[in-house]
């Protein structure tokens, strides 16, 4: 079986502050670091695992610049038989011209199933993979937490709300959206990544993949990006750790809960 | 005058909340703008849906066959397509919900309409809608237009507007011819399966000592069992512990876990994505500890901590401990 993979470099925000540029069109980047998109990484972790057992083929892609080729080098750690980078030149692709771009690069690839996160952390827009599906007359399904491929076919189960879960099954080829949970990605050691980086990494150009300009147009135009308006919001205990810990004790109790 | 077309989400009979908020919010910019908000319903044997929804828009088209008692994308995708076609809508909405999620881009492309998703809050201008949108984990918004076309596909956050009736409609209802569907669909409905119930109920409890990505470790949790122990609460926690496979999902708070109303809600190295604040709406009081002062749980909580948690904790235990 033929898996491909999208990855996405994102940059890491957890416990980050993040400041707004000076077009106030997107954050400052220069100053973050950047990992795989986490949801690309049980991805590329799912894909390993039905390589392991069944003996596929797994090739990672990613649309982005030479830097971005650090997390191509992570899923080849991981496992990855190839890695393809497009390069996207002048291009500046927002959600629905990457879903363009990537499905172009896509169909003249063998692929039974192609996987990609739910969606990504930085814009969190969740088109990409659909996109691309339908792009390619591919059958597919969205937040998927589990997968089972079998025979031309795999059972899966879609991640709902509340605790419950939709089983089907699905006709392969297929496009696949994987949610976070649905495995447990493995470490990837700095030695693992660097016997990766003698592996080559292919590199495309999209001005190449013969896409018609009229494709690439972006859908949406951000007018302001701005900070969340500061209504209401917690009142903060002030002082040293004791005192704050008296003050949540304190407010627990008068709450009615007995300690 | 245009339309506004809002699909509706429905499970196993009944409604979903998403459908009634996103009914409620267009129908205020269809009054603001004279636009005609109309819901369209795909299903079998829905009588009592559209009962509801008749209250909600001044249209309800319903799409009534047996092959469509379950939801699947590939049908929605056709029957939609083709009644956009036919009525030349404003606007369609669709839930930001993982059907709506595995649905709404593949009808973009089949369309070739500009989309915006997980939106939360819509205005239009002139017939061109505005969207503003959360991004970076929710520690940013960002407003923006969408590429100027025929017509524009929004998908709405859960609760981003209230599930409220905002008008009395008494609606047409219309049942529409389903086209021809693909008769085998490469996607096929097994069924569904609860992945909530386990050894505790979180919905049960007073306390809720909540754990979030801030735990950092999987050695932390007992720390944090013990203190849940000592004050005589239910430990759960946000996603990324239950992705961790550090605690079992029926503790996991949130949209795709549990709604909880505890009295007190003590979160503990929790961001606080809207996916996991949707599930505390109906706690009493929420206490935040995280280092990070910028976190969105601040914005939610009633009091915060801008501190380590683990730290915290320990101090939490020892006061406890002396008594």
């Amino acid at each position: 079986m033929n898996i491909i993979v999208c990855v996405k470099n994102v940059p890491f925000i957890q416990e980050v502050d993040l400041v707004l540029d000076a077009s106030r069109h997107d954050i400052r980047k220069d100053n973050l670091t950047y990992v795989i998109n986490e949801w690309d990484n049980y991805a590329i972790e799912e894909a390993i695992r039905i390589k392991e057992r069944t003996g596929s083929n797994v090739t990672a892609v990613t649309l982005g610049k030479e830097a971005d080729e650090d997390i191509l080098r992570r899923c080849l750690a991981m496992g990855a038989d190839q890695a393809v980078r497009i390069e996207p030149g002048a291009m500046q692709p927002d959600a629905s011209m990457t879903a363009v771009i990537l499905s172009a690069l896509l169909k003249s690839m063998p692929h039974d199933l192609i996987l990609t996160g739910v969606q990504s952390d930085d814009l969190n827009h969740g088109v990409v993979g659909i996109m691309m599906a339908e792009r390619l007359g591919l059958a597919h399904a969205a937040v998927v937490s589990s997968l089972k491929p079998e025979d031309g076919k795999a059972q899966i189960s879609i991640e709902l709300e509340g605790g419950q879960e939709e089983l089907s099954r699905i006709l392969l080829p297929a496009l696949l959206t994987i949610q976070t949970g649905i495995n447990e990605p493995r470490y990837v050691s700095v030695m693992g990544i660097r016997r990766a980086a003698k592996k080559e990494i292919r590199v495309i150009k999209a001005q190449d993949l013969g896409i018609p300009s009229a494709d690439l147009r972006p859908d949406l135009l951000i007018e302001e990006t701005f900070l969340p308006p500061e209504t209401g919001g917690a009142e903060i205990l002030q002082g040293d750790i004791s005192s704050i810990s008296d003050q949540i004790i304190r407010i627990i109790r008068e709450k009615g809960v007995g300690l | 005058m245009g339309e506004i077309l809002v699909l509706a989400e429905h499970r196993e009979g009944e409604l979903r909340e998403i459908s009634l908020q996103m009914l409620n919010k267009a129908s205020e910019l269809c009054r603001k703008y004279s636009h005609d908000l109309s819901v369209v319903l795909i299903g079998s044997e829905m009588e009592n849906l559209i009962k509801i929804l008749a209250e909600r828009a001044k249209r309800v088209i319903v799409y009534n066959d047996e092959r469509l008692t379950h939801f699947n994308a590939d049908h929605y995708k056709e029957i939609l397509a083709a009644l956009i076609n036919e009525r030349k809508p404003l606007m369609i909405w669709i839930g930001h919900t993982p059907w709506g999620m595995g649905l709404a881009p593949a009808l973009a492309v089949k369309t070739g309409y500009p989309m915006a998703t997980d939106c939360v809050d819509i205005m239009l201008d002139s017939d061109r809608p505005r969207v503003v949108r959360q991004v970076y984990s929710d520690k940013i918004y960002s407003r923006m237009t969408l590429r100027e076309a025929p017509a524009y596909l929004v998908t709405v956050r859960g609760g981003a507007f209230p599930s409220d009736k905002s008008e009395d409609y008494q609606a047409e209802v219309i049942n529409a011819t389903v086209p021809p569907l693909i008769e085998k669909s490469r996607r096929e409905f097994i069924g569904y399966r609860d992945t909530g119930k386990g050894e505790v109920d979180i919905c049960q409890a007073e306390l809720l000592v909540s754990i979030g990505r801030g735990i950092g470790d999987k050695d932390n949790i007992e720390v944090i069992k013990e203190l849940a122990d000592l004050m005589g609460g239910v430990i759960s926690c946000s996603r990324p512990v239950v992705d961790k496979k550090w605690l079992p999902k029926y503790h996991q708070v949130g949209t795709s876990g549990k709604t909880v109303k505890p009295k007190v809600y003590l979160a503990l190295g929790i961001s606080g994505a809207f996916q996991h604040v949707a599930g505390i709406s109906g706690a009493g009081t929420v206490i935040a500890v995280n280092k990070d002062k910028k976190a969105p749980i601040f914005r939610v909580a009633d009091y915060g901590a801008v501190a380590d948690l683990l730290t915290i904790v320990k101090s939490l235990k020892e006061k406890l401990h002396k008594r």
